[in-house]
């Protein structure tokens, strides 16, 4: 099934309606695809620990529509979303995380190592930090090849902890990349708050390497998109890499499908009652409100969407798994 | 065409980054007036500084960097000048290199090459001394390749820079200066294909490295004192691995021992020994014997340097042991040390 073509031309002339519902429709589908997982995930089709994109669609919804179809992404194991943004492939998607032969990568990958390079989402890790250094590379390689085009890595604030961050920064700024770092701080790594793990502030610290940095914690797709492009738009003149700082609340549990507020490591679901009430879906919906897009012609865009998502989860439930021979197969090209 | 180990290694760089213009080299100093042991001189001259570029000390940025480079396309040669300074990389290597073609089922590529100094010098000490060619060949997604000669050196580093795998070459600090014959025109040494170093009946040195020299240093001493005739098997790669060349010669032999550049608790010498034994059981008339470094850090001061790495003299007592042979007297022998390196031919 086939739900969302990544088409510069196309987008580049839209209109303010077109783009709004475009926005909509891509979150619609991040949150309507996982909240497919935790329909089923408890019947154990998906042997693969699933780490949840929702609270965070509007940041990658909005990233990912500011940038061209030949611009790359580069993510970690909080992928679904990034997939989704990206990859025309939802069959490929349920494949991959029942472990079906019709997986994007044969079942292989799982939930955590998604991508899908044909449309240039082209590698995540599930050790946080270490695609950054290979986005960079992916940078250098563009910049060598005179494309003109930019790559985009998503990160959590978590992977800023990790050296090679760090490292990585440096070199963009002292090679002048076409790279655009982008943070998914939801102030948690696993259930470990900020104030014990950090001792810095990112964007200050960021900006001190020479990076152009612009933090918000806007759950506004809209806005996040036009950040974006006024970023990519800055990279490409002026070849200072930039970092999107962009602050989420995650809905979930680190890894799972289920809330997980009781814990006690952080607050209950009342003290977040503000951040619910800014939720992307909800919000994007509202605007198209606005901007007159009638209910009817919402539900319509809403069961599409459902649909192609009932269609390719079945589709996925009935493949075969991958014969014994494929575990053999490319471990060397 | 005789020339230098050194000479050898840039006279394939030349011609891979003239062929190709997707090739580009990159690391720690690459581009100063040493130029890594004289193997990248006059590279960026020639190249430019786009092609041929000085990092960060940043190894684990500048690994992964290296992957993502080449899933897009382009075919970088990463250098360091200690092979100690990969394991700042080993994340990379062995969480991000090995598993990228893997996890992307199939549909990524990464030819990456990366060159490193490996063993002894002079007082180099603990962190400027090591192999760990095993460690590398141990994780699945990753070559690795030990060239001896300097027609080695040029085939193996054109084959790892045209194979669209990671591959690790590792170089032996005072090969640099070994001469030899190396063709002047194009040609590849395949990955994985050993190399039968020295023709003998009556025992097998499977030899990684420098230890090729000393083994044939060993050879020539027990061929002069008992007849003995050592056959020295250089694998040359150590994965993936010649098993045919190296059974093939045991089952002529009869006895087997891995001279390994390495520490040989859970080193390579214990996989070939696996290899040997699952595979010659019956043509064995010892058990396979192994030789390598002692199970010690290495230490700076010479005595016990000369202790840690194993020698021709080692090998030679170890023939003599399984042999059942009389001690040989050694003494007026010449043996290699820093200041008497092997120079060739080769």
């Amino acid at each position: 099934m086939i739900i969302n073509k990544n088409d510069r031309k196309k987008r580049a002339a839209m209109t303010n309606i077109e783009l709004n519902k475009e926005l909509y429709k891509k979150i619609y589908l991040m949150r309507r695809a996982e909240e497919k997982i935790q329909e089923v995930y408890y019947t154990d089709v998906m042997k693969t620990p699933v780490h949840l994109s929702l609270g965070e669609e509007a940041i990658v919804a909005g990233v990912c529509q500011a940038l061209s179809a030949d611009d790359q992404v580069y993510g970690m194991c909080r992928g679904h979303a990034l997939y989704l943004a990206r990859s025309d492939d939802l069959d490929g998607f349920y494949g991959e995380l029942c472990g079906k032969v019709t997986g994007v990568a044969k079942g292989k990958a799982g939930s955590m190592h998604l991508s899908c390079p044909e449309s240039g989402f082209m590698a995540s890790s599930a050790i946080v930090s270490s695609i950054i250094p290979v986005a960079l590379g992916a940078a250098f390689a563009a910049k060598y090849k005179r494309t003109n085009h930019i790559v985009a890595v998503f990160f959590g604030d978590g992977a800023t902890e990790e050296g090679v961050f760090w490292e990585t920064l440096n070199m963009a700024c002292l090679k002048k990349l076409p790279i655009l770092f982008v943070c998914e701080d939801n102030g948690l790594a696993i259930h470990a708050q900020i104030k014990d793990r950090q001792n810095y502030s990112i964007p200050e610290a960021v900006r001190s390497f020479g990076l152009s940095v612009h933090s918000d914690d806007t759950t506004d797709v809209e806005k996040i998109y036009s950040i974006t492009e006024q970023a990519v738009q800055d990279i490409k003149k002026t070849d200072v890499p930039h970092l999107l700082h962009l602050k989420y609340h995650r809905y979930l549990e680190h890894v799972g499908v289920n809330e997980d507020y009781s814990a006690g490591y952080r607050g209950q679901k009342d003290d977040y009652a503000d951040l619910y009430a800014r939720d992307p879906a909800l919000l994007q919906r509202e605007k198209l409100k606005l901007l007159r897009i009638t209910e009817d012609e919402i539900k319509l865009m809403e069961s599409e969407i459902d649909q192609a998502i009932n269609e390719s989860a079945k589709l996925a439930l009935d493949a075969p798994f991958p014969a014994d021979s494929e575990l053999f197969k490319d471990v060397y090209a | 065409m005789k020339i230098s180990y050194r000479e050898a290694i840039n006279q394939s760089l030349v011609k891979e980054m003239e062929r190709d213009p997707s090739v580009f080299i990159y690391g720690l100093d690459v581009t100063d007036h040493k130029g890594i042991f004289g193997s990248t001189l006059g590279i960026v001259d020639k190249f430019g500084a786009d092609r041929c570029f000085i990092t960060p000390l940043s190894e684990d940025a500048m690994t992964g960097f290296g992957l993502g480079a080449a899933i897009n396309g382009l075919r970088p040669v990463h250098i360091h000048q200690r092979v100690d300074f990969m394991i700042l990389g080993m994340n990379q290597f062995s969480n991000m290199y090995s598993n990228c073609r893997y996890m992307s089922g199939g549909k990524l590529k990464a030819p990456i090459v990366v060159r490193a100094v490996i063993g002894r010098g002079w007082g180099q000490s603990c962190q400027h001394s090591k192999s760990m060619h095993s460690i590398f060949a141990h994780i699945p997604g990753l070559k690795v390749v030990l060239p001896t000669s300097p027609r080695d050196a040029k085939g193996l580093l054109t084959a790892a820079i045209r194979d669209d795998n990671p591959v690790i070459v590792l170089e032996h600090r005072w090969l640099y200066d070994i001469e030899g014959e190396v063709p002047e025109d194009d040609y590849v040494i395949p990955i994985g294909k050993a190399n039968i170093v020295r023709d003998g009946s009556d025992i097998t040195v499977i030899a990684t490295s420098w230890m090729n020299i000393e083994a044939l240093k060993a050879a020539e001493v027990v061929q002069r004192n008992h007849g003995v005739e050592v056959e020295i098997v250089d694998p040359r790669t150590v994965y993936p691995l010649d098993e045919e060349a190296i059974t093939t010669s045991v089952k002529k032999t009869g006895h087997c021992i891995v001279a390994d550049y390495d520490w040989v608790f859970c080193g390579f010498s214990a996989e070939i020994a696996a290899v040997v034994s699952e595979r010659c059981f019956k043509e064995l008339k010892t058990p396979v014997s192994r030789l390598g470094f002692a199970h010690t850090p290495c230490p700076t001061t010479r005595p016990l340097e000369n202790k840690f790495y194993p020698s021709a003299v080692d090998i030679i007592r170890m023939i003599e042991g399984k042999l059942g042979l009389e001690s040989a007297d050694l003494n007026g022998e010449e043996f290699y040390s820093y200041e008497n390196k092997f120079k060739g031919p080769f």
